[in-house]
């Protein structure tokens, strides 16, 4: 039986101290949330929850969460050890969200964007209908309002919880990517740890540009899975960050402190397309300095107007909402499908 | 939005377990017709295409032009092999990226010369290996699936024997989705699903009955359009009235599809996934409330005056607790 003092020493809070999977360097918490959680020894990125990367990311105060009101509904009656319903009441609990992705609009230096970013507390940031919902709507909007789309992944993949259910939000969210091409709307992804599953086989790998954190792990089955399939040791640094780099399915591995910059530095060197102009021969777009000019002259005409209230866009704007409902607008320029490479 | 029909959470009773586990055994039958079994007895003049034209040929995946009662179409599906010799040059019917990539190249091309595209689901998986993530596995599944919601002709999608996961969506996204009658089709394998969540391959009934990864469940859900019969005990038992059922239900979707116009077929396709889930739409605001602050108060924040509380910063609402309960994967 154990010996009790009449006196128990103060106990130190559990989470003082946090230690580094890494380098098993004890680190005070509190200097792990100044340096954005990464470790000062070692520079291993910790997971971030949603409202950490929108203060990382995101204009102070910008950030706007579109969607909220959304929740999980149990369509299967899913019960393994615990019904699912208890799953996601667990994690609402935990993490104070209603499901793992938040997305919204805000900026980044300036420019608006709109975003979704994953939150892996919440049931492993597991993709089910509410996930895939979000996300395409937030590819919605950004078509709509014809303004960059970032997500920033963190997840296991799909919800086995919701089955068939949530395979089918890799088809759905990546439906909207092929609008967002006709429509010259760039799409970034950001990769962090750890990306996997049906997230990483759908709008994940499809960025424009595919960003990552240092070691982070992206792979598509799980590690235990690949070595058990040939029975043998994987190779070191197998589905991290700098592996898929290597393998050219990355464009670049970003440590965090740099993340907010390089998306800034992106979205003005991928600025989103100049609108078609429907009068114009279908794809035939103008360049140069005099197409750069006549560009200019449209942007500014269409401030003029929006400040004298002619409402020359209105044509347009019910083409992108009609777009939004699942009804291609009549003039708009044909999904360029056949023109990606894989 | 799908109907919120929901049943009340509970282990899945022995018969349901019994049932599902059936049908499972079913769609893995050894005799159970493949794609290339089909495509003689649905086709004619079959022309198989190989490749993908950047690494190699996957035989895990076949596919090329025939002709469907004399009209042009593109088919394409997964192959498994029927003995031990044939299932290891099809990886049991496993594709490695190149597999996607090659239809890919055939959805293409069907595309390019306005082809229908018939294809058939019949896969575990995509293959797991350490090579196969190399090539990258899941961009050549993600690729596939976007190149498929954007295509300009038809797609019928048939669930043959097992809709494995995100290697059976990766050729699995169509206009009308059909299923065979014992046909399986599921977000993980049963045995996956059963290691992961109930940390014992031995819950594989178990996990499949609580999928609900029967062919009459996916309609059920939404996810499949109509279920095709199967003759007597099963389609192993007879290829040939299995491929004639199959053909009718088919050529009778094509009908239906193929007289559209393109920017129709492009929205009811897109409107299709579009509805995929079940989720609720309840009014609730952001995390934050919102407000429309007064001058004072906007002045009051930049300054720092006294009285005006701060804004709470995102990460403020959304803490970080670090808790972190690796049982609850993703597939």
């Amino acid at each position: 039986m154990p010996i009790k003092f009449p006196f128990s020493r103060r106990a130190a809070p559990s989470d003082a101290w946090t230690k580094c999977p890494t380098c098993d360097a004890q680190v005070f918490s509190k200097q792990l949330e100044r340096t954005l959680r990464v470790c000062p020894s070692c520079g291993h990125h910790f997971r971030m929850s949603v409202g950490e990367r929108i203060d990382l990311l995101l204009d102070p105060n910008s950030f706007e969460e579109r969607d909220a009101g959304l929740e999980a509904v149990d369509r299967l009656g899913f019960h393994d050890d615990r019904p699912y319903t208890h799953r996601l009441e667990a994690s609402r609990i935990k993490t104070g969200l209603r499901d793992a992705v938040v997305w919204g609009t805000g900026t980044i230096d300036g420019t608006r964007v709109a975003i979704g970013i994953f939150d892996f507390r919440f049931m492993g940031g597991s993709m089910g209908s509410v996930v895939g919902e979000k996300l395409a709507r937030c590819f919605e909007a950004a078509l709509e309002e014809r303004i960059p789309a970032i997500v920033v992944s963190a997840s296991g993949g799909a919800r086995m919880q919701e089955g068939t259910l949530s395979l089918m939000q890799l088809a759905k969210t990546t439906a909207p990517l092929v609008r967002l091409d006709a429509a010259g709307v760039p799409f970034i992804t950001v990769l962090t740890d750890p990306t996997t599953g049906g997230v990483l086989a759908s709008f994940a790998s499809l960025g424009d540009v595919v960003l990552a954190e240092p070691r982070a792990l992206i792979g598509f089955a799980g590690a235990r899975v690949a070595s058990d399939t040939v029975g043998e040791e994987l190779p070191e640094g197998f589905q991290s960050a700098e592996f898929l780099l290597a393998h050219g399915f990355l464009d670049a591995v970003v440590p965090r402190a740099e993340l907010r910059t390089t998306l800034s530095r992106l979205l003005r060197i991928l600025p989103v397309a100049a609108a078609a102009d429907e009068e114009r021969p279908d794809g035939d777009r103008s360049w140069g300095p005099i197409g750069a000019l006549s560009g200019l002259a449209e942007r500014l005409g269409g401030a003029v107007s929006e400040t004298i209230g002619i409402d020359v866009d209105a044509e347009a704007e019910a083409a992108a909402a009609a777009a939004s409902n699942g009804e291609r607008p009549p003039s708009a320029p044909v999904p360029a499908s056949r023109k990606e490479g894989p | 939005m799908t109907e919120l029909t929901t049943l009340d959470a509970a282990r899945p009773s022995e018969d349901a377990i019994e049932a599902a586990w059936r049908r499972v055994q079913l769609a893995r039958h050894p005799q159970r017709p493949r794609t290339l079994d089909l495509v003689p007895l649905i086709f004619t003049d079959f022309f198989e295409l190989r490749g993908d034209r950047a690494f190699g040929d996957d035989a895990a995946i076949v596919g090329g032009p025939a002709l469907l009662d004399g009209h042009p179409v593109m088919v394409i599906g997964h192959q498994k092999g029927t003995d031990t010799e044939s299932n290891i040059l099809r990886n049991f019917g496993s594709p490695h990226p190149e597999g996607f990539r090659k239809a890919q190249r055939l959805m293409r091309l069907a595309d390019k010369l306005g082809l229908p595209i018939v294809t058939f689901l019949d896969t575990a998986g995509a293959f797991p290996g350490p090579a196969a993530e190399e090539r990258g596995q899941a961009e050549a599944i993600a690729s596939s699936i976007k190149l498929m919601t954007g295509l300009e002709v038809p797609v019928v999608v048939v669930v043959l024997g097992e809709g494995g996961s995100g290697g059976a969506l990766a050729i699995g996204v169509g206009d009308v989705v059909l299923a065979l009658e014992n046909s399986v089709y599921s977000v993980i394998s049963p045995e996956g699903c059963a290691s992961i969540l109930w940390r014992s391959r031995d819950e594989a009934r178990t996990a499949a009955a609580a999928m609900r990864m029967t062919a009459d469940d996916q309609v059920d859900l939404g996810v499949v359009d109509a279920v095709v019969a199967e003759p007597g005990e099963g389609a192993h038992t007879d290829h040939a009235a299995t491929a004639a059922t199959l053909k009718a239900a088919i050529v009778s979707a094509l009908r239906r599809l193929t007289g559209r116009e393109t920017a129709e077929l492009l929205a009811s396709r897109y409107a299709r996934l579009r509805g995929m889930g079940a989720y609720l739409e309840t009014g609730a605001g952001a995390g934050r409330p919102a407000e429309a602050p007064s001058l004072r108060r906007r002045l009051g924040r930049i300054l720092h005056l006294p009285g005006v509380p701060r804004r709470p910063r995102w990460s403020e609402i959304w803490p970080n607790d670090d808790g972190e309960d690796e049982s609850e994967r993703g597939a």
